[in-house]
């Protein structure tokens, strides 16, 4: 940086002499670099990403329909509305997402292990093979997964002809199908986050471990899953924010009887047209997940969850 | 998962299982492969039933003889043809929108110190981790407070505001890790910022660039949830698929899908071959 302003001046002093004021705009003109360079974005993201949210906020808040028009002001119980009648679906969410997420680590952490430390030369085929799914659409890799699932379909069709299940076996519309839905479409964006904090890890740490008669179980427990915890967060939250907020999963493979959050902020705003309970619902939504993320945050570390995540 | 544990530290302090891999690995390097099979399963469903017969124009559940047919009448079905390419459309505009947004902001990131760069890593940051739910119905509250009516338009608008966030994340992490002395030789060597950025930096960023792009044009292909708040009577081809989901979904979809999913796999393998060919 100061090296950079060294060379800068010196450059710039033989010109200096001959106009002093062009100097100064010019060292104004260079503080105001960053700020012009972000200005786009920062426009941008202001008018559709805050604005959006403070209006989302001001919604939920007015009372009246789509046909009469809306008066805005201080009407916050639709907020106890909300949870009054949609509760159940809100800590459903929560549910099947933290459930989903955890299954997801579970299943993710071996096969991310392994491609980091015994990958060897294939480890990038072994990844490009486990991220395969994201070159389909998140709504035909559901789809797929209603026609594998399906109560007569060529999976337990065959099987019921076989006489190996009963005939009334189902999973389609149950939570196992939900929650088994969010976890497929959640593994690779864990599995990715989990190898790189994995392949960061040094390896003489764990062979000193080893030779300091760590077993295998504590040398996993106590130097291998620490070291890989900033990977087990950053994808917890990326795969539990993303769990929480889905309806596909819900709408595809479930039934009325495992709506979620997301599935009730659509049908209000489409269905029932009732736009100040989708937005209350949606602002409760985020204020929980804030709280969420604001704990997981100062627990762990904003700057590094950031630099996992991306 | 603690039995799975040893590392490769371990393998060799052990005597005697120095030789090859142990058990251990030899039981994960299995799991892993189960677990790649689980994640091309469904792929595979699609590719196999885009040959299935379909005598009621709809795929149907069981095996009833293979065709290529519905390979020759791929874009048949009007409307989803039109969905496809509105999702085109608006893949193609939101990264090359996204890209010139954000590129310029991940630059004033990555090399300058100014106030408010905390707050802007926050919203970065909330854009990035904010459920898609909550972005999509804070948009449509807007567009309904401005009573602005939902179409393609709306749909661009949104997917710019999403994409914006990721290329700004990928290309600083491009320029992060650019050695600065090369620009300050170009600076040594009499040229001006603007050169100094054209000819040295810019050339040196372009692959971050460029996966950015890529990163933005995947992820607005294949958004349904943000999308379908802010669509109006608009069908971009996720919409289009998850609103026949009902119905039943005629053969077509799942051809468009291998496509797709072919098209996004060879431009990936070329695109790593050439990364590598380039490397010193």
């Amino acid at each position: 940086m100061s090296g950079r302003g060294k060379a800068r001046a010196g450059a710039g002093s033989a010109r200096a002499e001959r106009a002093p004021a062009r100097r100064r705009d010019r060292r104004i003109g260079k503080a105001a670099v960053p700020y012009l360079l972000g200005l786009p974005s920062w426009v941008y993201l202001l008018l559709f990403f805050l604005v959006p949210l403070a209006s989302m906020l001001a919604l939920s808040a007015a009372v009246g329909d789509p046909i009469v028009g809306y008066s805005y002001g201080g009407h916050f119980a639709e907020f106890l509305d909300a949870i009054g009648q949609y509760h159940r679906q809100l800590l459903r969410s929560f549910y099947y997402g933290a459930l989903a997420t955890l299954v997801t680590l579970a299943i993710a952490y071996p096969a991310a292990y392994w491609i980091a430390f015994h990958g060897g030369r294939h480890k990038s085929t072994y990844l490009f093979l486990i991220m395969l799914p994201f070159f389909v659409s998140f709504v035909i890799r559901t789809v797929a997964w209603q026609f594998i699932l399906a109560d007569q379909g060529f999976l337990f069709g065959q099987l019921k002809s076989w006489g190996l299940i009963s005939d009334r076996f189902y999973i389609l519309s149950t939570q196992w199908a939900v929650i088994g839905g969010l976890v497929y479409n959640g593994l690779a964006y864990y599995v990715l986050p989990l190898y790189v904090a994995i392949e960061k890890i040094d390896r003489r740490v764990v062979r000193a471990a080893g030779d300091l008669y760590a077993d295998p179980a504590s040398t996993f427990l106590r130097v291998i899953l620490p070291l890989s915890a900033p990977g087990v967060f950053a994808g917890f939250l990326l795969v539990f924010v993303t769990d929480v907020g889905d309806f596909v999963n819900a709408q595809i493979l479930g039934g009325p009887g495992t709506y979620m959050v997301g599935n009730v902020i659509q049908d209000s705003f489409f269905v029932n047209q009732d736009y100040p309970m989708a937005a209350a619902l949606s602002s409760i939504l985020m204020f929980l997940l804030m709280v969420a993320i604001f704990l997981y945050a100062r627990a762990f570390g904003r700057e590094r969850i950031q630099e996992y995540a991306a | 998962m603690t039995g799975l544990a040893p590392g490769p530290g371990r393998a060799v302090a052990a005597p005697g299982r120095g030789d090859g891999p142990g058990l251990a690995p030899r039981l994960l390097s299995l799991y892993t492969w189960l677990l790649i099979l689980y994640a091309i399963v469904p792929i595979a469903v699609m590719v196999v039933f885009s040959f299935n017969q379909a005598p009621s124009g709809r795929v149907t559940l069981k095996w009833l003889g293979f065709t290529t047919a519905w390979y020759g009448h791929a874009f048949a079905v009007a409307d989803l043809t039109d969905a496809l390419v509105h999702s085109l459309e608006v893949a193609f505009g939101s990264m090359i929108v996204s890209v010139i947004l954000g590129t310029p902001l991940a630059l004033a990131l990555a090399r300058y110190r100014f106030r408010g760069k905390a707050v802007t890593d926050m919203v970065i940051f909330a854009d990035i981790a904010a459920p898609a739910v909550v972005v999509g119905a804070s948009l449509l509250s807007f567009f309904l407070t401005l009573n602005l009516p939902r179409g393609l338009l709306t749909i661009l608008m949104a997917h710019i505001a999403f994409n914006v966030a990721f290329v700004v994340v990928v290309v600083r992490a491009r320029v992060s890790g650019l050695d600065r002395a090369l620009d300050r030789a170009a600076a040594d060597l009499g040229a001006t910022p603007w050169v100094a950025f054209w000819k040295v930096t810019f050339p040196l960023i372009l692959p971050g660039i460029v996966a950015a792009g890529l990163l933005a044009f995947a992820l607005s292909i294949d958004d349904l949830i943000i999308t379908s708040f802010v669509s109006g009577q608009t069908l971009t081809f996720p919409l289009w698929i998850y609103g026949a989901v009902k119905t039943g979904i005629p053969p077509q979809v799942f051809v468009l899908s291998t496509f797709i999913f072919l098209g996004g796999v060879v431009l990936t393998l070329i695109n790593t071959i050439v990364v590598r060919r380039n490397l010193p």
